[in-house]
């Protein structure tokens, strides 16, 4: 039997895309998840701060998601556990294999993409230095910790103070590990500040920025990492050496979308965020296919992926009903100084409210600025910004009356307040 | 007394907040809200935090059930705290909101689940 609609991963993304369907009246959808449960990467953060947006309450991670499964499940939304997609074609079939099911093609009337998104691994660094065993991506310690029960090393360097990095810091503190030091290449964390306080200095767990690691010590196991300060090239400084013995070292160094399916799918894609191209309605360049979540790009909460997702899920529905507008009359997107990407980039007015929201993210530290929107050199929206920093996404809502139907691209930039 | 700095943890906000001590009062400034004012009262008397770990579970799909203090626990009885919770092990199936140990070292506080988590027999 075809179904209406399939959505490609059971974590936050497809979970609320799937339920805001359900709730404009689509009965046949189908989540396929690789895992064993539905939840995604929320499972494994098993520390709180998640839904003080969506609930207004802080949650952990598990208790985030077993609100939407319970949902889901409530709502009778079927899904597949174990479900690997191996490929999605423009027709809309989708083949995936799962131990139960064997190898299994499905059509479907809509597609929604939310399979999320991976973590820079070493080889993406190149760090000089030996292969030994003792080296993982922070998330990856953090399943073995949080979910198989698996202590990951006992001496621990860490690289990168994104958020993933910080939480990790405190998780392998708190069971009995020692955190030497988290290095940080950029002159600034990338991850919140309330996380630099409880995650470090709650632990005197030192930070060390503009620092970054030239050498991993060890044949076996990781026996030393070496860190060095880097200059304002992000060239290691020679002489500034220090050398950590460890047995671990974890990497949390940015956070790539997943879109090997997106690509042998032939969407078009964004060569800044590494993912599809998508419109107001979260749908790709393919009629009838849609991306939301980390998938499309990386957010720093979970909240604002859900509401992403609802969009994608209502507009998924929209099309599903043959109510969604498919004009050839878009308004493109375009950063501009100071900004480094703009979703969505493309904009068919006929399919918006009374505003469309922007989300962007900005190149640089910035203080005292204004975030700019512009059409046609006339400004269509300006809010001035205290702060504003690549670790952090930046929001604009535009007011439709502001924005000229047959005009121009809308650029974003950063200016002097 | 000199005023100490201090950053807010109650929510990813984050505020850079002032505190300053008078006699038996706190003077804060720099909050955004009034849970920044409890919040620096409370760190610069008996520092507390929520802990969020995991706890052995067995006949579960996975190893680990989530777990957290359903309150706050003093700063320092952090690491007692966790010696505790290693300790214990639990059998599936767990409800979200079970609690696993009851005023954990007399503090007052429950290790609750934070997940709900099925029994399976084969592992």
């Amino acid at each position: 039997m075809p179904y209406e609609l399939v959505v490609i991963g059971g974590g936050p993304a497809g979970l609320a895309a799937a339920l805001e369907a359900r709730k404009e009246g689509i009965k046949h959808i189908l989540i396929l998840e690789r895992d064993k449960e539905l939840g995604g990467i929320l499972q494994q953060c098993i520390h709180n701060g998640f839904g003080l947006h969506q609930f207004k309450e802080e949650l952990t991670g598990p208790e985030y998601a077993g609100r939407f499964i319970e949902m889901v499940q409530k709502e009778g939304i079927e899904y597949k556990l174990g479900a690997m997609v191996v490929s999605v074609n423009d027709k809309k079939e989708i083949t995936y294999v799962s131990p139960s099911d064997g190898l299994v093609t499905l059509q479907a009337t809509a597609i929604v993409l939310a399979m999320g998104c991976r973590e820079r691994p070493r080889g993406a660094l190149s760090i000089p230095g030996t292969r030994p065993s003792g080296i993982f991506t922070a998330g990856t310690a953090q399943r073995y910790v949080n979910m198989e029960g698996k202590m990951v090393g006992k001496r621990v360097v860490i690289l990168g103070s994104g958020d993933i990095g910080l939480i990790m810091a405190r998780r392998m503190t708190l069971e009995g590990a020692k955190v030497e030091v988290v290095a940080e290449l950029m002159p600034y964390s990338g991850g919140l500040t309330r996380n630099i306080v409880q995650c470090l200095e709650d632990f005197n767990i030192p930070l060390k920025l503009s620092h970054t690691v030239t050498e991993i010590h060890g044949t076996d196991r990781v026996t030393g990492v070496t860190i060095a300060k880097v200059d304002a090239n992000r060239k290691p400084i020679h002489g500034t050496e220090i050398t950590y013995e460890c047995d671990t070292l974890l990497l949390s160094v940015g956070l790539v979308p997943e879109n090997e399916i997106s690509e042998s799918l032939g969407v078009e894609m964004s060569r800044v965020t590494s993912g599809p191209v998508v419109n107001e309605s979260m749908q790709t360049s393919i009629e009838g296919i849609f991306a939301c979540g980390n998938v499309v790009h990386v957010h720093d909460l979970v909240d604002f992926v859900t509401k992403e997702s609802q969009r994608a899920g209502a507009s998924a529905a929209r099309y599903i009903q043959k109510r969604l507008t498919l004009s050839e009359e878009l308004i493109h997107t375009e950063p501009k100084s100071g900004v480094r990407y703009v979703i969505p980039n493309t904009i068919d007015l006929a399919n918006v409210g009374e505003s469309v929201e922007l989300f962007m993210r900005v190149t640089d530290v910035f203080r005292n600025v204004k975030l700019v929107a512009m059409q046609d050199g006339k400004v269509i929206r300006e809010v001035a910004k205290k702060h504003l920093a690549p670790g952090e996404m930046e929001k604009l809502v535009i007011p439709i009356k502001n924005i000229a139907p047959a005009g121009g691209e809308i650029t974003v930039m950063v200016k002097e307040a | 007394m000199k005023a100490q700095e201090l950053i807010c943890i109650v929510c990813p906000i984050g505020c850079h907040m002032s505190v300053e001590r008078k006699a038996a009062e706190f003077i804060v400034t720099g909050n955004g809200c009034p849970r920044g004012i409890a919040y620096a009262k409370k760190e610069l008397t008996a520092p507390s935090r929520t802990i969020t770990t995991t706890v052995k579970i067995l006949h579960s799909n996975f190893r680990r059930l989530p777990v957290k203090t359903n309150g706050e626990v003093p700063k320092e009885r952090m690491f007692d705290v966790m010696s505790e919770i290693n300790s214990i092990s639990v059998e599936a199936p767990v409800n979200m909101g079970d609690i696993i140990l009851k005023d954990v070292l007399g503090l007052g506080v429950d290790i609750v689940s934070s997940k709900s988590m099925h029994r399976v027999e084969v592992m």
